[in-house]
């Protein structure tokens, strides 16, 4: 059996999952302050029917990264950066704490300049002075030669500190992004291992001995202890385990949109060929873009509770909320309050929703039901509407090939599936303008804590053969080889997915899981003075976001 | 150093699956270090830089500038209608104002394709800026355009098209023609016979550094374009001026080509050439991209880069400061200049032999315009090339006087066919093309 926990904002799942069979399910209040209490609360009624024993794995989805972001309750972080030439290090989000300093590699990966000891050991001091334990490194085009970002380290390098290195943190080109992301992982560590801690401490407590997964941004699992390497990566794990469990409880094969109607916001998520989509770049927290890896979504500011005001004659929904529906003493009318009057919902007192809509109806002058349901159609436009144009943007990307852009993929949803209070009610309506049909998907009160319990644990490797120089680099692993002159693209793919299966299997993967994809192969002649002095080859190879195989389930 | 940011449209297109051939300069490695370098600097990021898909050009937008022998579908591959639709898609989202300007980071390039186009010269095959400008005029009603190319190799295709259009400004500053490719571009070459000073070309010495580019921009470029009062200024943005690059002997920089963009302050910029594609166009392109989007580019710097070893002598100096002063002199003069050359001639002819290096074709063409007061003249053209071909082409400019169009007219009716492989119209104005 797998248990698996998702720590939301208002409220915490717990479900038990046998065979791809929800055994149980569980929900309780979430205690932002004391989110291990939470946690205990749900387990502890999950247990009383002697489960416990059964279980063979424990997956957690938690925002204790992600409120410490957006709340900014995270640690003060000296950060070492090597800028080099390029953009004017005024347009990255520093703080008092960044440290500019000397040494830089190029694009090829070539040291240009080296780093200067003295200043290095000069900025730890300081940090000495300060205080500050938690440290981030990170170079411009460190992923392409993480050599001196590991010589800074070295440098810094004590039994106090922690440092979190850029190069490791992913593959990807963007500096900006590197030093967001580098910032964040280092800022979170330590309250992200006092959660870590806990949770240790808790299983021990009750003897369950068995392995505990973190979902990250991505909708993957990763091993607790791993994770700790990872702080930043726990982030986003609400949406992403939304996204999961559609892919959970519904059977999705096709293109797809899947819609979470909240009270304040919609998350809309697209699926090609149900494999969910990645950000392109990665996932934005606290007004920060970063390199992590987090499933494509969008947050629209539009849901149950969202404020219904009346402008220029003209009926508005969202994109703020005012506080609850008006049937629980809100203070403005909401689509919730017009589901009500519609009965196609229940909730606090129906003459209140009543009053407030048909308040609205006088200043229109049309009667109540009407009122209604022209709030509950321009709510259905807002959400289609935001739709449309995501899957406009999603096939307007650039690409840079000629193939590519002729032959281009384009994603053409085939069905909306939505979850969350309004679904049954936002459904019909939407699914006739969208022109697909919609599906509202079993157990979707729980869905998060369904797609934690079953996802997969996910990798990604940057793989960078330059047979000019005869290096191979993969980032994320930190391996630095040498190789020969002739050094082949399949050759690359190979080492690449070396270095991934190892690594997916740290982070807890199983063999029956390791569903490899290559999302990107070039290969570049390197031609000066009009001869081939070598090949530049770039791969990177996933492991996909999905569910755990049927046979591995049934291990479970 | 405060800068008023704008709003830069990007449309990146390196055609990671095209080359000339293997070994060939314009290969497809060309753009890949630049691509790491704006992807590693976060451009795409920033909230005043957006990117664009290009759109395709079409055999119609080619038609309207090129005569291409036999047709435009013969002479071009998906890559160059990308190209060109790259060109296209920058100018739309500028004059629909999405973007306060754009740049085409595309290829392959365009400026060495002439209006006759018997195949591929200086690795170009059609004339990108050219293929745009005609779709801006056909599109947006805009009257006058300028060019300005910045490219190392004279822009002898972007002149040719326009030699004789009074509403196209074209300049091109570029290495002396006596020693380097295509070896034209000299300051008597100053437009046709009604379109006198639309024509105007800076050569400058080699090893010419910053110094010397932005000299000619702030006394003869700058002077012109207050002038002439385009409503649109075009960068033919080739980077081979680069003191690294393999092909030439200049000593541009970076930063120069920042500062030179921030001045200039085109609309829509287009990359032509630029071969040093380690050491100069990752820096010499993200300097552009943050001139044009205002941003502080004081950053952008070649790990080479000393402006000691690279300035240009004082010889060098002073013979531009010369030059300058010959070309704003020709300039002033350009209305007098009509009479002492065309006398009392209704018609001028220029005969041309064109070499195209990079099919290895030769071509000998008959140009043959108009003398006309009303507009920039009927030309026609008479042109053999040894692949067989030939060809008879009339050409009826925008804004077409009346006297014009009949002649024109009458030519395209009465020539007689049996003597060419094709015949063409090519109606400007009122974007007609015929081929017989």
């Amino acid at each position: 059996m797998i248990l698996g926990i998702d720590v939301g904002g208002t409220h915490t799942d717990a479900v038990l999952i046998e065979n791809f069979q929800l055994k149980k399910k569980v929900k309780v209040q979430t205690d932002n302050a004391n989110i291990m209490s939470s946690l205990l609360a749900a387990v502890q009624e999950i247990a009383l029917d002697g489960y416990i024993n059964n279980i063979k794995r424990i997956v957690l989805s938690t925002t204790i990264s992600t409120n410490a972001i957006v709340s900014g309750k995270t640690d003060r972080v000296g950060m070492v950066l090597q800028n080099g030439p390029g953009l004017s290090p005024q347009e990255l989000n520093s703080g008092k704490d960044f440290f500019f300093v000397s040494g830089y590699i190029n694009h090829r990966g070539l040291s240009m300049q080296t780093v200067n000891e003295g200043e290095i050991k000069d900025i730890g001091e300081y940090l000495r002075q300060e205080n500050i334990q938690a440290i981030g490194v990170a170079g411009k085009f460190s992923c392409r030669n993480p050599q001196q970002e590991l010589s800074i380290a070295e440098i810094l390098q004590d039994e106090q500190r922690n440092i979190s290195l850029g190069h490791r943190l992913s593959g990807a080109l963007n500096f900006p992004r590197r030093v967001a992301t580098t910032y964040l992982n280092a800022a979170v560590h330590n309250i992200y291992k006092g959660f870590v801690r806990q949770v240790q401490q808790f299983i021990r407590e009750t003897q369950m001995n068995v392995p505990v997964y973190i979902l990250k941004a991505d909708g993957g699992t990763i091993l607790i202890d791993e994770s700790l390497l990872y702080s930043a990566q726990t982030i986003h794990s609400g949406p992403a385990a939304s996204i999961m469990g559609v892919l959970a409880t519904a059977d999705i094969k096709e293109d797809a949109v899947a819609l979470d109607i909240g009270g304040t916001t919609t998350d809309i998520s697209v699926f090609a060929a149900g494999i969910p989509l990645l950000e392109a770049s990665g996932v934005t927290i606290g007004g920060r873009k970063t390199l992590i890896r987090g499933l494509y979504t969008k947050s629209i500011g539009i849901g149950g509770d969202s404020a219904v005001r009346i402008k220029n004659g003209i009926i508005t929904v969202g994109p703020d909320r005012e506080g609850p529906a008006a049937s629980l003493d809100g203070a403005l009318p909401t689509p919730t309050d017009a589901m009500i009057v519609l009965d196609m919902t229940t909730l606090g007192d129906k003459q209140k929703a009543i009053a407030a809509i048909s308040s609205l109806a006088t200043q229109l002058h049309i009667d109540t039901v009407s009122a209604a349901q022209s709030i509950l159609d321009k709510t259905v436009a807002i959400i289609a509407d935001n739709v449309g144009k995501m899957i406009e943007a999603i096939n307007n990307k650039p690409v840079y090939t000629i193939h590519e852009l002729l032959e281009g993929k384009t994603i053409r949803p085939r069905s909306v599936y939505v979850v969350g209070g309004p679904a049954a009610a936002i459904a019909p309506g939407l699914a006739s303008l969208l022109g697909y049909p919609y599906i509202i998907p079993e157990h979707s009160e729980v869905a998060n804590a369904i797609g934690a319990a079953l996802a997969r644990t996910t990798a990604e490797v940057t793989v960078l053969a330059d047979t000019e120089k005869r290096e191979l680099i993969i980032s994320e692993e930190g391996i630095m080889e040498k190789i020969p002159h002739n050094f082949s693209s399949q050759q690359a793919i190979e080492a690449g997915k070396e270095a991934l299966r190892a690594r997916a299997i740290k982070m807890g993967a199983n063999l029956n899981d390791l569903e490899m994809e290559v999302t990107e192969a070039q290969e570049f002649n390197m031609i000066r003075d009009f001869c081939t002095t070598g090949k530049n080859i770039r791969t990177k190879i996933q492991i996909k976001p999905g569910l755990i195989s049927l046979r591995e389930a049934r291990n479970q | 150093m405060t800068r008023k940011e704008k709003k830069t449209g990007l449309i990146f297109f390196p055609a990671f699956d095209w080359a000339i051939s293997e070994t060939h300069p314009e290969r497809e490695e060309r753009l890949l270090y630049t691509q790491d370098q704006v992807f590693e600097e976060g451009l795409l990021d920033l909230e005043n830089i957006v990117e664009f898909k290009p759109g395709m050009a079409t055999y119609d937008d080619i038609n309207r500038c090129h005569i291409c022998v036999p047709d435009a579908q013969s002479l071009t591959t998906p890559s160059h209608l990308i190209s060109a639709g790259g060109a296209i898609t920058a100018a739309q989202k500028v004059l629909q104002g999405e973007v306060d300007n754009a740049f085409a980071l595309v290829r392959p390039p365009g400026h060495h394709a002439m209006l006759v186009a018997h195949g591929a010269r200086g690795f170009c095959n059609i004339n990108i800026e050219a293929v745009m400008v005609e779709y801006i005029r056909k599109n947006f009603g805009i009257k006058k355009i300028a060019i300005v190319d910045t490219d190392c190799h004279h822009g002898d295709g972007t002149q040719d098209i326009y030699w004789n259009d009074p509403d196209v400004l074209c300049i091109s500053l570029h290495q002396d023609g006596r020693t380097l490719y295509p070896g034209t571009g000299f300051i008597e070459d100053f437009g046709g016979p009604n379109a006198l000073g639309a024509t105007i070309n800076i050569p400058l010495p080699p090893r010419t550094s910053d110094d010397g580019f932005l000299y000619v921009l702030d006394h003869v470029i700058r002077p012109v374009l207050d002038e002439f009062q385009p409503e649109i200024i075009i960068n033919s943005a080739g980077q081979d001026n680069h003191y690294s690059d393999p092909i030439t002997d200049m000593c541009f920089s970076a930063q120069g080509y920042a500062l030179l963009n921030e001045k200039l302050a085109p609309h829509i910029a287009v990359l032509e050439g630029g071969y040093s594609i380690e050491r100069a166009l990752p820096y010499v392109n993200v300097g552009i991209i943050l001139a044009m989007a205002g941003l502080d580019y004081s950053y952008v710097r070649e790990p080479d880069y000393d402006p000691d070893k690279i300035r240009q002598s004082l010889q060098i100096s002073k013979f531009i400061e010369n030059e300058a002063r010959e070309i704003i002199k020709m300039w002033k003069n350009r209305n007098i200049m009509k009479e002492q050359i065309v006398g009392s001639a209704a018609y001028v002819r220029r005969v041309k032999n064109i070499y195209y290096d990079t099919d290895g074709i030769s071509e000998k063409q008959t140009e043959t315009v108009r003398v006309c007061n009303d507009c920039g003249g009927l030309v026609m053209i008479d042109s053999a090339a040894d692949t067989g071909r030939k060809i008879f082409a009339v050409i009826l400019p925008n804004r077409c006087c009346p006297e014009c169009r009949r002649n024109g007219e009458m030519f395209f009716e009465r020539v007689n066919g049996g003597q060419y492989s094709n015949v063409y119209l090519q109606d400007r104005e009122k974007d007609i093309f015929i081929a017989k």
